[in-house]
């Protein structure tokens, strides 16, 4: 073999997405304020919301839910255009595609790290916001519920878009246009999830309709989204 | 020494009736050439000639072109993978990211090429001369050091066709002798190479060269 004086050391090559998982997660260690900015918008509007609009408990009872849904839908939305911006321009991104390994698993496992570091944290930051804007307790289940059923499916989505316009000098705006319309039935439903919960009704449809809304994603978007990478990278 | 396996009759990559446009301006066409196993290419051409286009669709990165690449004499697409694993691409972005440390980052070529050999990163890293740097982010080191980082990899992979873009940028003279005796070696063992550099190769064998000039489009051999 060339290059390899020891064939005999070769130990088994580990699997490429939990490989890639942890490549994600170590840079995105390095680079900690990037995952702190959805985070933070996240919890400046429903700061800011009440301020705003109106501190009325009533009031912001009645809205939380969907206000709550559209700062975690927007908070993805603002950290997509970053998903493979960096490595599209250091190159990292052609030699995934050159790999002989799955490009495809690859491209899964940025997308599931980008939700680790994005939608998980918006899920578990959620029942704060709901005790910031008067959210019932009896909500509080059925939001961290639906967020976390809700946000992988924004995540892959999203992903589409930024491989779309991974491309181009400012994706930012088009990656929105594009990726919205696909956005609302998730903020639907999932709006609608934390709002019969709170009026302590039965949640188990709109979270089945979230999961196979998920399911939807996780089986067609990973073409998709190579897709749209290899047009981008092929440029 | 030969070391890949001797191949059959079929050039390793055959070329033919290649054509490139790119904003309505044609960079060349009707390029035809084969690559054989054991032999160096240097493509030459002025900026903007088309060169780094031309690697691009080699290396299977990008499909706007018109024309036929064959792998071992059959279509491209139908041995996609088995080419991609023969295979090693190192552009002007080699793809090593500034954050992680040498060591990271080599270890992340290896998962890409499907190997895991802890031994061979700090064998490659010694070799370009980067032991001692192993745990220091990339971004702290010189834009040859860099380089470096990214050439390491020719040390440790297992491909047969290299295909090289401008692999000498910001590398001190030292560190270019070397890497065109690892280029030496490599033929040495049957493998190939396809590089672009503005520079003079000198190399023990013969190198034959491919101008994109449009005045002397087809490939010319010279010693």
């Amino acid at each position: 073999m060339p290059n390899s004086d020891s064939g005999d050391s070769r130990l088994k090559p580990r699997g490429i997405f939990l490989v890639a998982l942890q490549r994600e997660m170590l840079l995105a260690y390095r680079r900690r304020s990037d995952i702190v900015n959805p985070l933070a918008f996240f919890l400046i509007v429903a700061t800011l919301f009440p301020l705003g609009v109106s501190p009325d408990p009533k009031f912001l009872a009645q809205v939380s839910p969907g206000v709550i849904w559209v700062a975690a839908l927007l908070a993805t939305l603002l950290s997509m255009d970053g998903l493979f911006r960096s490595d599209y321009d250091d190159g990292s991104l052609e030699q995934m595609l050159l790999s002989p390994r799955p490009f495809v698993l690859t491209v899964l496992a940025k997308v599931g790290s980008h939700w680790l570091l994005t939608g998980l944290p918006l899920a578990l930051l959620s029942p704060l916001l709901g005790v910031m804007l008067f959210l019932p307790v009896e909500g509080t289940w059925a939001l961290v519920i639906s967020l976390l059923l809700g946000t992988p499916t924004l995540s892959l989505i999203g992903a589409i878009g930024a491989g779309l316009t991974v491309g181009l000098r400012k994706g930012g705006v088009l990656i929105s246009l594009l990726v919205l319309p696909l956005y609302i039935p998730v903020l639907i439903f999932g709006a609608a999830t934390v709002q019969a919960g709170v009026l302590g009704m039965p949640v188990g449809g709109y979270l089945a309709l979230l999961g196979a809304i998920l399911v939807l994603g996780l089986t067609l978007s990973p073409f998709a989204i190579t897709a749209a990478v290899k047009i981008s990278v092929s440029n | 020494m030969k070391v890949f396996p001797a191949l059959a009759s079929n050039p390793l990559l055959e070329v033919k009736e290649l054509t490139c446009e790119r904003d309505d301006r044609i960079l060349f066409s009707g390029l035809s050439f084969s690559v054989n196993a054991g032999e160096t290419i240097q493509i030459e051409g002025s900026n903007g000639s088309g060169k780094t286009s031309l690697l691009r669709i080699l290396c299977g990165i990008s499909n706007h072109f018109d024309g036929e690449l064959f792998w071992q004499g059959q279509p491209i697409e139908t041995v996609r993978e088995e080419f991609l694993a023969s295979t090693l691409y190192v552009g002007h972005q080699p793809g090593v990211k500034l954050t992680l440390t040498p060591e990271e980052n080599l270890r992340w070529y290896q998962a890409l090429e499907g190997l895991n050999d802890f031994h061979a990163v700090d064998r490659a890293l010694e070799k370009v001369g980067l032991a001692g740097y192993e745990d220091v982010p990339c971004h702290t080191l010189s834009a040859g050091q860099q380089r470096r980082v990214a050439l390491a990899r020719l040390h440790m992979t297992r491909a047969i066709l290299w295909i090289l873009d401008e692999p000498f940028v910001a590398i001190d003279k030292k560190g270019v002798a070397e890497q065109e005796s690892l280029i030496a070696a490599h033929v040495n063992k049957g493998g190939s190479v396809v590089v672009t550099t503005h520079q003079l190769l000198t190399l023990p064998h013969q190198v034959r060269r491919i101008s994109l000039d449009k005045n002397e489009l087809r490939g010319r051999k010279s010693a």
